[in-house]
C-alpha cells in the first residue's frame, strides 16, 4: 500500500506539470486552431530566466515574476512575427512554424543562457512529508497547488469576464465572434500570453524538483501534446486530467511493469485510449460536415 | 629603379614571404565534440578547455613555432552528423589529427573514417570498444567504464557489501557502464540483484527507488548515469529515507553534481580522475602540479567549476602536442606513431603509458575512490 | 513551354535524373562532398513516400522515421546475429517495415488530424525505445556497425558506389511516385484528400486506400533507412528517432506538400544547411529556426510550390 501512494503522488507531480503544459497548448488550440509546439520552451523560459536573474542578484519572487513578463513576451512576439503573418496557411505550415519557433527559442537560450543543469531552491524547504508511509516533498505541493489555482483562476477567467468570454466565443465560432465585434487577434495574442504565462509558472514551481536546462522543453512538449489530446483537445479539464493521467501512467508503468518501457506504456496507453475514444476522456465527438 | 624602392619591394617580398610561410606552418587539429544535445554536459567543458588551451599554446609559441589551428564541429550527440563532421574535417579541412567523440555512439561512428584515411583520433568518450580491439588509429583519454566498474566493485568488496541494485540511464553512458558492471560482477564478487533503468530527462525515479527498497538483500545502490540524472535519483533517494551506502559513477565528477542534489549527495561515493581533489594531493605526487594549473586556468576562463569531462580534453590535446613536438613533423603517421609512444605523460587523468596493445594507457590505481561531505568537497577514501 | 501532359507529368523525374548524373562533374570534389549528397538522396526517398502519405492523401505521421530505423537496424542485426548477406538482411527489413505498417495502419488510420499524428507518434516512439533497450540485440544508444557490402566479390568502399546506389534508387524513387499519382489509386488518394466522405459516396474503398498509401510510404522509409545505414557503415537510435520523424515532417512542408521534386529540395535544404550553418557556431540553431520561419511564412506553400505561384504570377 505503501508503494501503491508513493507512486502516485511520483505522478501526481510529473503530471502536474505535463498538465500545465496540455493546459497551454489547448488554450492556443482553441482560440485558434494552431498545436504550438513551442509550449515546452515556455516552460524552460520561466526557469532558466529566473535561474539567471536570481544569480544576477535579483530576489527570487521578483525573479520569478519578471521570468514570467519575459516569457509572455516571447509568447506574443511568437505570435506576431511567426503566426499572425500566416493567418490562414494550412495547419501543417503552422505546425512547421512553431517547430521552428521552437529550435529558435533553444537556440537563443543556449546562447543566452548556458548548456548546464540548473535548479531553483525549493521554495519551503527540502525535508519530505510523510503520509502514510509515503515520502513527499513540500515542493510537489507547491506544484500540485499552483496548478489547481491556475485552473481555478482560468475557469473562473473564461466564465466570469467579458474578456474570457469573448475568447471562448471565438473558440467556439472564429467567423461569428468577429462579426459580433470581437478582435480575433487581440483573442489569438491573449491565448498566446496566457498560455506562455501558465508554461512559465510551470517552469518555475518544478525547476528545484525537475531542475531547469535549455533543452528540457522539446520532452515536455511531446508529452503535454500526447497528454492534451488524452483529454481531448480542446477542453481545458480534459487537459489536465490528461496530464495527471500520462504521470501516473509513467509512475505505475515504472513501479509496477518495467522500468525502461515505461514512456511506452504512457504511449500505449493513449493509443488504446483513443481507438476506443477518439475525441479524447472529455473531448466532444466531432460532427464532420461534408 | 631606386634604391628606395628596391629596398621597399624586397621588404614586402620577404612580409608576403613570411606571411605566407607563417600561414603554411600551421597545423590543423579537428574536433567533433557534443557541445549541444543530451551530452551537452559532457561536451560544452570538453569545447571550453580545447579553445582556452589551443589559444594558450598558441601565445606560446605553439608547436614548434606552429601555430595551431582548431577546427571544431557540434554533432549534438548525433552519431550520423558525427561521421559527416569526421569526413568533413578529413577530406575539406585536411587535419591531421583529431580530438573529440564526446559520446562512445559518436566516436564509434567517426572510428571508420579515421581509420580509412589514417588520421590520428583521440575520443574522449569511455566505452571499452573504442580501444579493444586496439584500432592502429584511435586513442582514448578517458578510463574505460569497465574501469569505473571494478573500482567500484573493489571499493564495495572492501566494505563487506556483496549483493548491490544498480540504476542505470538509458543513455550512451548509463547503458554501456550497466553491460559492462553486469560483466564483471560475478569475477568481483559482486552480485546484482535489483536493476532498475530510468531516461535521461526523467524528473522522477521514487517508482525505480522503492522497487529497489522493496527487493530483499539489498546492502547497497549503484547509479550510472552523467548530467541531471543522477541528481534527481540522489535526492528522491534522499527523500525516500534510503540510507544504504551509494555509489555513483566517474559520470558525476563534476562540482555540478553537488550543487543539484545538494545535502542529499553526501556520503555517495565515485572513482574520479585525481583532478577533482587537487588541493588534498600529496606534495610530490607527480600529478599535483598539472591538475592544479588546469582547474585553475578552467574557472579562472570559465566560471564554472572544473569537471574530469574538460579534463580528458585537456589530456588529449597536451598528449597530441607533444607527439607533435617529438614527432617534429606534421604527418599523420608519424604522428600517430609518436601518440603509441607515450610514456609517463602526466595528465589530469593520471599519468598515461601507451603501447601498440594499449592505446589507452591508465590503469586502476589513477583512479580514485572519493566521497562526498560537507555538501561541497570531495574526500579521498583509499 | 507547352509539353504534353504526359511529358510534364515526368519533369521531376527526369530533373533529378539530370542532377543525379550531373552534380559529380559539377560540384562533388570530395569523399565529403560525396557523402553529403548520398544524405540528400536518401533522405528524399523518405520525403517522397511521405509526401505521397501527406501531401497527396491528406494524411499526417509523426513516426515515419521508426519504419527507417526498422530497416536500418535490419541491415546491421541480421549480418551480425544471423549471418545473414548485407543484401538480403535489406530486403527482409523493408518486408518487416511494411508488414508493421500494414498491422499497425488498418486500426491507426481511423484516426483523423492530430488524433492521427499523436498515434503515429507514440508508434515511432515505441518503435525506437524497443531498438534502445533490446542492447543484446541491437548495441544499445551506441548504435551497431554494419557491415561493408560486397556483391559478387566486390566491395563496395567509399563514398562514390553509394552515391550512384542511392541516387538511382531516389531516381527510381520518384518515378514510381509519379506513376501512383497518376493511377486510379493515386486519384482515389487525392478525392480523400478532399472529402473522405464524397470519395466513399463516390464508390472508393477509402480504408484499403489509405493503408495502400500507408504501406507504400513506410517501404520508402525503410528504403531509405536501410540505405542509409549500408553507406554509413552503422545503425544508430537516433534514426528512428522523434526527432529524426519531425525532421522528415519538416522536408515534406518545406520543400512543399505534393511536389516530388519539392521533397528533394526540402531533404536538400534540411541536409545541407546545418552543415553550411556550422559557421554560425553557438548561433546555428538560432538561426536554424529563424530560417525555417522566415521560409515558411514567406513560401507558405513551401519553397517549389510557391516558387510555382510567383513564376505564374509574373506570367499573368
Amino acid at each position: 500500500m505503501q508503494e501503491f501512494l508513493q507512486f502516485i503522488f511520483s505522478g501526481l507531480t510529473v503530471g502536474a506539470v505535463y498538465a500545465l503544459v496540455a493546459l497551454g497548448f489547448t488554450i492556443i488550440y482553441n482560440a485558434s486552431e494552431v498545436v504550438n509546439f513551442a509550449q515546452g520552451e515556455f516552460v524552460m523560459l520561466g526557469g532558466m530566466t529566473t535561474v539567471f536573474l536570481a544569480a544576477a542578484g535579483v530576489p527570487l519572487p521578483l525573479a520569478a515574476a519578471l521570468a514570467v513578463v519575459a516569457t509572455v513576451a516571447v509568447g506574443l512576439a511568437l505570435y506576431a512575427f511567426a503566426i499572425a503573418p500566416v493567418r490562414g496557411a494550412s495547419t501543417v505550415t503552422l505546425i512547421i512554424i512553431t517547430i521552428g519557433a521552437s529550435i529558435l527559442i533553444r537556440g537563443a537560450a543556449q546562447v543566452i543562457f548556458d548548456k548546464q543543469v540548473h535548479r531553483l531552491p525549493s521554495f519551503s524547504g527540502d525535508a519530505p512529508i510523510t503520509l502514510a508511509g509515503a515520502a513527499i516533498l513540500p515542493q510537489s505541493f507547491w506544484i500540485l497547488g499552483g496548478a489547481a489555482v491556475i485552473v481555478v483562476g482560468l475557469k473562473a477567467f473564461f466564465e466570469h469576464t467579458l474578456t474570457g468570454k469573448a475568447v471562448l466565443a471565438a473558440a467556439a465560432n472564429s467567423l461569428a465572434a468577429e462579426l459580433v465585434g470581437i478582435s480575433l487577434r487581440k483573442v489569438v495574442g491573449l491565448s498566446f500570453a496566457l498560455s506562455a504565462a501558465i508554461g512559465a509558472v510551470g517552469g518555475i514551481l518544478a525547476a528545484p524538483i525537475t531542475f531547469t536546462s535549455y533543452d528540457m522543453g522539446t520532452l515536455l512538449a511531446l508529452k503535454g501534446f500526447a497528454a492534451a489530446m488524452l483529454g481531448g483537445i480542446g477542453n481545458p479539464i480534459g487537459a489536465v486530467v490528461g496530464g495527471l493521467m500520462v504521470g501516473l501512467l509513467e509512475a505505475f508503468g515504472a513501479g509496477y511493469v518495467s522500468s525502461s518501457y515505461k514512456d511506452g506504456i504512457a504511449f500505449l496507453v493513449i493509443l488504446v485510449v483513443l481507438f476506443a475514444m477518439p475525441q479524447g476522456l472529455f473531448g466532444r465527438a466531432k460532427v464532420e460536415r461534408v | 629603379m631606386t634604391k628606395t624602392t628596391s629596398a621597399a619591394l624586397g621588404g614586402l617580398a620577404a612580409l608576403a614571404l613570411m606571411a605566407g610561410a607563417a600561414h603554411a606552418e600551421a597545423i590543423k587539429i579537428g574536433a567533433v565534440l557534443s557541445a549541444t544535445g543530451p551530452a551537452a554536459f559532457l561536451g560544452d567543458p570538453e569545447q571550453k578547455t580545447l579553445d582556452l588551451y589551443v589559444k594558450k599554446i598558441n601565445e606560446a609559441g605553439g608547436i614548434d613555432g606552429k601555430t595551431i589551428e582548431l577546427v571544431t564541429y557540434d554533432d549534438g550527440g548525433d552519431a550520423n552528423k558525427a561521421r559527416t563532421f569526421a569526413e568533413r574535417l578529413v577530406e575539406q579541412d585536411e587535419v591531421v589529427a583529431v580530438i573529440g567523440g564526446t559520446t562512445t555512439g559518436t566516436s564509434m561512428a567517426m572510428i571508420p573514417v579515421f581509420e580509412d584515411n589514417e588520421i590520428p583520433f583521440i575520443s574522449l568518450a569511455g566505452g571499452i570498444q573504442i580501444v579493444d580491439p586496439v584500432k592502429p588509429f584511435t586513442f582514448k583519454t578517458p578510463h574505460t567504464d569497465r574501469m569505473a566498474c571494478e573500482k567500484i566493485f573493489a571499493d564495495m568488496k572492501a566494505r563487506g557489501l556483496a549483493k548491490i541494485a544498480l540504476a542505470s540511464g538509458t543513455g550512451g553512458f548509463g547503458a554501456s557502464m550497466r553491460e559492462q558492471c553486469l560483466k564483471v560482477a560475478p569475477a568481483a564478487g559482486i552480485e546484482i540483484v535489483a536493476d532498475e533503468t530510468y531516461g535521461p530527462k526523467d524528473t522522477d525515479m521514487t517508482p525505480q527507488i522503492t522497487k529497489i527498497r522493496g527487493t530483499a538483500g539489498v546492502e547497497a545502490v549503484l547509479n550510472a548515469d552523467f548530467g541531471q540524472g543522477p541528481a534527481v535519483f540522489t535526492r528522491n533517494y534522499a527523500q525516500l529515507g534510503m540510507t544504504l551506502p551509494l555509489y555513483q559513477s566517474h559520470g558525476v565528477a563534476s562540482k555540478q553534481f553537488i550543487e543539484l542534489a545538494g545535502p542529499a549527495a553526501d556520503g555517495a561515493r565515485l572513482p574520479a580522475a585525481a583532478l577533482l581533489v587537487a588541493d588534498d594531493l600529496a606534495a610530490d605526487d607527480p600529478q599535483k602540479p598539472v591538475v592544479t594549473e588546469y582547474r585553475d586556468a578552467f574557472e579562472a576562463a570559465t566560471g564554472q567549476p572544473v569537471s574530469t569531462f574538460g579534463g580528458h580534453a585537456y589530456d588529449g590535446l597536451m598528449i597530441l602536442k607533444e607527439a607533435i613536438d617529438r614527432a617534429d613533423s606534421a604527418d599523420p603517421g608519424e604522428i600517430r606513431d609518436q601518440i603509441e609512444a607515450t610514456k609517463g605523460f602526466v595528465g589530469t587523468a593520471g599519468v598515461v603509458t601507451m603501447s601498440p596493445e594499449n592505446h589507452l594507457g591508465l590503469d586502476l590505481s589513477s583512479f580514485r575512490m572519493l566521497a562526498i561531505e560537507n555538501g561541497c568537497c570531495w574526500v579521498i577514501v583509499e | 513551354m507547352a509539353l504534353p501532359p504526359a511529358a510534364r507529368r515526368y519533369l521531376p523525374v527526369a530533373a533529378i535524373l539530370a542532377i543525379v548524373v550531373v552534380l559529380p562533374f559539377v560540384a562533388l570534389g570530395s569523399g565529403y562532398h560525396y557523402r553529403l549528397a548520398t544524405l540528400v538522396w536518401t533522405a528524399t526517398i523518405a520525403v517522397i513516400g511521405l509526401n505521397l502519405l501527406m501531401g497527396f492523401a491528406g494524411q499526417v505521421s509523426l513516426g515515419h522515421a521508426a519504419f527507417g530505423g526498422i530497416a536500418a537496424y535490419a541491415v546491421a542485426v541480421l549480418p551480425a546475429h544471423l549471418g545473414l548477406h548485407p543484401v538480403a538482411s535489406f530486403a527482409v527489413g523493408v518486408a518487416a517495415a511494411g508488414l508493421l505498417a500494414a498491422v499497425v495502419g488498418r486500426p491507426i488510420l481511423k484516426l483523423k488530424g492530430h488524433h492521427l499524428a499523436i498515434a503515429t507518434l507514440g508508434l515511432g516512439i515505441l518503435v525506437a525505445m524497443v531498438i534502445q533497450n533490446e542492447a543484446a540485440w541491437t548495441g544499445g544508444p551506441d548504435g551497431m556497425q554494419v557491415p561493408r557490402v560486397e556483391i559478387a566479390g566486390l566491395r563496395l568502399r567509399g563514398a562514390e558506389p553509394w552515391y550512384w546506389i542511392c541516387g538511382l534508387a531516389c531516381v527510381a524513387a520518384a518515378l514510381l511516385a509519379v506513376n501512383l499519382v497518376d493511377s486510379p489509386t493515386g486519384r482515389a488518394l487525392r478525392a480523400i484528400h478532399d472529402s473522405e466522405i464524397a470519395a466513399k459516396v463516390a464508390g472508393i474503398d477509402v480504408p484499403r486506400a489509405k493503408l495502400k498509401v500507408f504501406v507504400l510510404s513506410a517501404v520508402y522509409a525503410a528504403v531509405a533507412g536501410g540505405l542509409l545505414a549500408l553507406s554509413s557503415g552503422f545503425a544508430s537510435p537516433d534514426t528512428a528517432g522523434f526527432l529524426h520523424s519531425v525532421e522528415l515532417v519538416t522536408m515534406v512542408v518545406l520543400g512543399g506538400l505534393g511536389s516530388i521534386f519539392g521533397s528533394l529540395v526540402g531533404a536538400a535544404v534540411l541536409t545541407l544547411l546545418p552543415q553550411v550553418l556550422t559557421v554560425f557556431q553557438d548561433y546555428e540553431h538560432l538561426v536554424l529556426g529563424a530560417l525555417m520561419i522566415a521560409v515558411m511564412v514567406g513560401l507558405r506553400r513551401g519553397i517549389v510550390p510557391s516558387l510555382g505561384d510567383l513564376l505564374k504570377g509574373r506570367r499573368t
